[in-house]
């Protein structure tokens, strides 16, 4: 099968007074159609702005500096603005945090439905309501609340909005950013669930970000976990989760309560990110890692593949599961 | 195991917020709505034990801990501390309260004035009880600095909240709600603001307070998975009630409220081959303007009854230690 999305070695950088702060640097992944890939990191760890630079939508003073998109075969990261313009919402979505922030809180639901259909396909104003409200009824929202503004929604009913706007035109890969996280965790669950049918329904590429991993594992095929700019573990998720290689994924998971286990020893990884405008010189998690060794100091790690599809970014690893 | 001492009691507490009405509404309508945030809640927390209170956004926990802090006054109910009345206590009472009754709070970027140095932050509390000046005062702060692993105590009391992380600015938040050696620390999502790699420490250095200087806490959490970590004892409130309260083994091995149940089936866990499990709940939390009649939980619940709608149920024994607020039982 063909990847949708395969992503070489991109950098993006925001140029401040300080310095250019390396947000996103040399980040290699790839996705199938149809599959969801988790992007989990904590806070600056340059997830969001990963997600960002698929659709190109990093603003100055952040710039794509080099490195390639690849999405269904065409590199898209030199794209310009009008050929970006065919492709972001059409074939690549994305829902927000807040949906509230991105509903223009003057125009009924429908109309920004109707909106986004027309801008994107030339029909009849009457057929992109009936798609409209076929939308809705499919995002679990009774179309006769078509005429209703955002504010009337619940945060849990604006997300399932947020959704219909992105999904609307049928896109091959749909970028979620924190989607859930201002939503309590049963209206979480149920817009998790409606998110994985709609998925299998339209056959849809997600890239799932969030900072929390156990969400993530409810959902994702694939983990990319990202640590201070860089992808740190790229791996199958049953895989990611039964057998985590390097030091910070197997930390990370040790630091997140289970209430499925009883009298667990939860731990934490000492220190802090680094700053990313003067990032250490070897492997950015150095500081902070339990293993870490000479080599580790003086020279990055490369991002070595361990297994078809299981790639780890650790000197611990010399293309094989065994640590050197 | 020997019953400990009751440290707090809470008896039918109640808060009613009223609802900010323009001028023109008041004169249309005529009568005043409240936002009905807790209701007639009661609980026990014993000496050394932590309660870990649990609910989604806007069920009231946040609220419970300003009252028994006695942040904002009750409207209705008791708040009985080590057998003494508190709920109306005033001046020099309520001061003394204070050195025994602490709070965290969830925020450490609102909760530390961004003008005030590390130490000087801390040592609020010793001046404002006027436990001690000058140099002893400066020694108890670097004392407790180190504590919560603030290191070294001579660098951090200069330091200015902006210059610190998310964590230690946290920890100064604990440094200084622990300097009085309280018995009672309430602690309202002490890191749901924290990264997720650095909760566990935050966690640790709590317990190990704790264990030190046998504290009580009433620990507020949304997050179950947390709760069962930290806690002896969990309340589940839901709508400004509490549905379920029970030792926190009770509560995970035989969850009685079906809201209980249904949080519990929700909450993700970080392991991609467990069985998917599947929640019947409709909708979304109402208001607590108007509330739902008789048990709140009714219309999201699949087991309601003509009973759920009219009677509120009351909290009963299913097990030693274990109470439920549910017709089904």
């Amino acid at each position: 099968m063909k990847n949708l999305l395969t992503i070489q070695d991109l950098r993006v950088y925001y140029y401040l007074r300080e310095g250019a702060v390396r947000a996103v640097d040399g980040v290699s992944f790839f996705m199938k159609r149809g599959e969801t890939v988790g992007l989990v990191g904590e806070s600056g760890s340059g997830k969001s702005t990963l997600g960002l630079s698929i659709l190109k939508l990093v603003s100055s003073p952040g710039k794509i500096v080099s490195g390639k998109i690849l999405f269904n075969g065409n590199d898209i990261a030199g794209w310009n603005e009008k050929k970006m313009r065919l492709l972001r919402g059409s074939r690549i979505s994305m829902v927000f945090q807040d949906p509230m922030t991105s509903l223009n809180p003057l125009m009924r639901i429908e109309e920004h439905l109707v909106e986004t259909i027309r801008t994107h396909q030339k029909i009849p104003k009457a057929e992109a309501k009936k798609k409209a409200s076929l939308l809705l009824n499919e995002v679990g929202i009774p179309p006769e609340r078509g005429g209703d503004y955002p504010h009337q929604f619940s945060g849990g009913m604006r997300q399932r909005i947020g959704i219909a706007l992105a999904i609307a035109l049928n896109p091959d890969l749909l970028i979620a950013d924190e989607f859930t996280s201002s939503l309590d965790v049963i209206v979480q669950f149920q817009i998790l669930n409606l998110m994985k049918k709609l998925k299998a329904s339209h056959q849809m590429g997600l890239i799932f970000i969030s900072h929390d991993i156990s969400l993530v594992s409810e959902i994702a095929d694939r983990i990319a976990l990202m640590y201070a700019g860089q992808i740190v573990e790229f791996a199958p998720a049953d895989i990611f989760f039964s057998e985590p290689l390097h030091p910070y994924s197997e930390g990370l998971l040790n630091s997140v309560p289970n209430i499925e286990l009883s009298d667990q020893k939860l731990n934490y990884i000492p220190g802090m990110p680094p700053d990313l405008v003067r990032p250490p010189d070897g492997c950015r998690f150095y500081p902070r890692c339990p293993y870490g060794e000479d080599i580790c100091r003086r020279k990055e790690p490369p991002l070595v593949q361990i297994e078809k599809e299981h790639m780890v970014k650790c000197f611990r690893y010399d293309g094989k599961k065994s640590r050197t | 195991m020997m019953e400990r001492k009751v440290e707090l009691k809470v008896v039918n507490l109640k808060k009613y917020f009223p609802v900010q009405k323009s001028f023109l509404e008041r004169l249309l309508s005529g009568k005043i709505e409240y936002v009905q945030a807790v209701n007639r809640i009661s609980f026990e927390v014993r000496r050394g034990e932590v309660f870990g209170l649990v609910g989604e956004s806007g069920c009231g926990k946040t609220t419970t801990g300003r009252l028994i802090t006695r942040l904002i006054e009750p409207t209705e109910g008791k708040i009985i501390f080590k057998g003494e009345d508190v709920t109306f206590i005033q001046g020099e009472r309520l001061r003394e309260f204070r050195k025994y009754v602490q709070i965290i709070f969830q925020n450490p970027y609102a909760s530390l004035n961004p003008r005030m140095r590390i130490g000087e932050a801390t040592a609020h509390p010793l001046e404002i009880h006027g436990i001690a000046t000058g140099e002893r005062k400066k020694k108890m702060v670097f004392e407790m600095l180190e504590k919560v692993g603030l290191e070294p105590a001579k660098k951090f009391y200069d330091l200015y909240p902006f210059e610190l992380s998310g964590g230690q600015r946290q920890r100064v938040a604990i440094a200084r709600a622990m300097i009085l050696n309280p018995e009672l620390v309430v602690a309202d999502e002490p890191i749901s603001m924290i990264d997720v790699s650095l909760r566990a420490k935050i966690l640790e250095l709590m317990l190990m307070l704790k264990e030190e200087r046998n504290l009580t806490y009433v620990f507020i959490t949304h997050d179950l998975a947390v709760a069962k970590y930290i806690s002896d004892w969990i309340g589940i409130m839901y709508l400004g009630e509490i549905v379920e309260i029970g030792r926190k083994e009770q509560i995970f091995s035989t969850p009685y409220h079906p809201y209980t149940k249904a949080l519990l089936s929700a909450i993700p866990v970080p392991d991609p081959k467990r069985e998917k499990k599947d929640i019947k709940l409709k909708g979304e939390v109402p208001s607590s303007i108007n509330p739902p009649s008789g048990c709140r939980f009714h219309p999201r619940c699949s087991f309601a009854k003509d009973k759920c709608s009219n009677l509120k149920p009351s909290l009963k024994m299913v097990d030693k230690d274990h109470y439920v607020a549910c017709h089904l039982y």
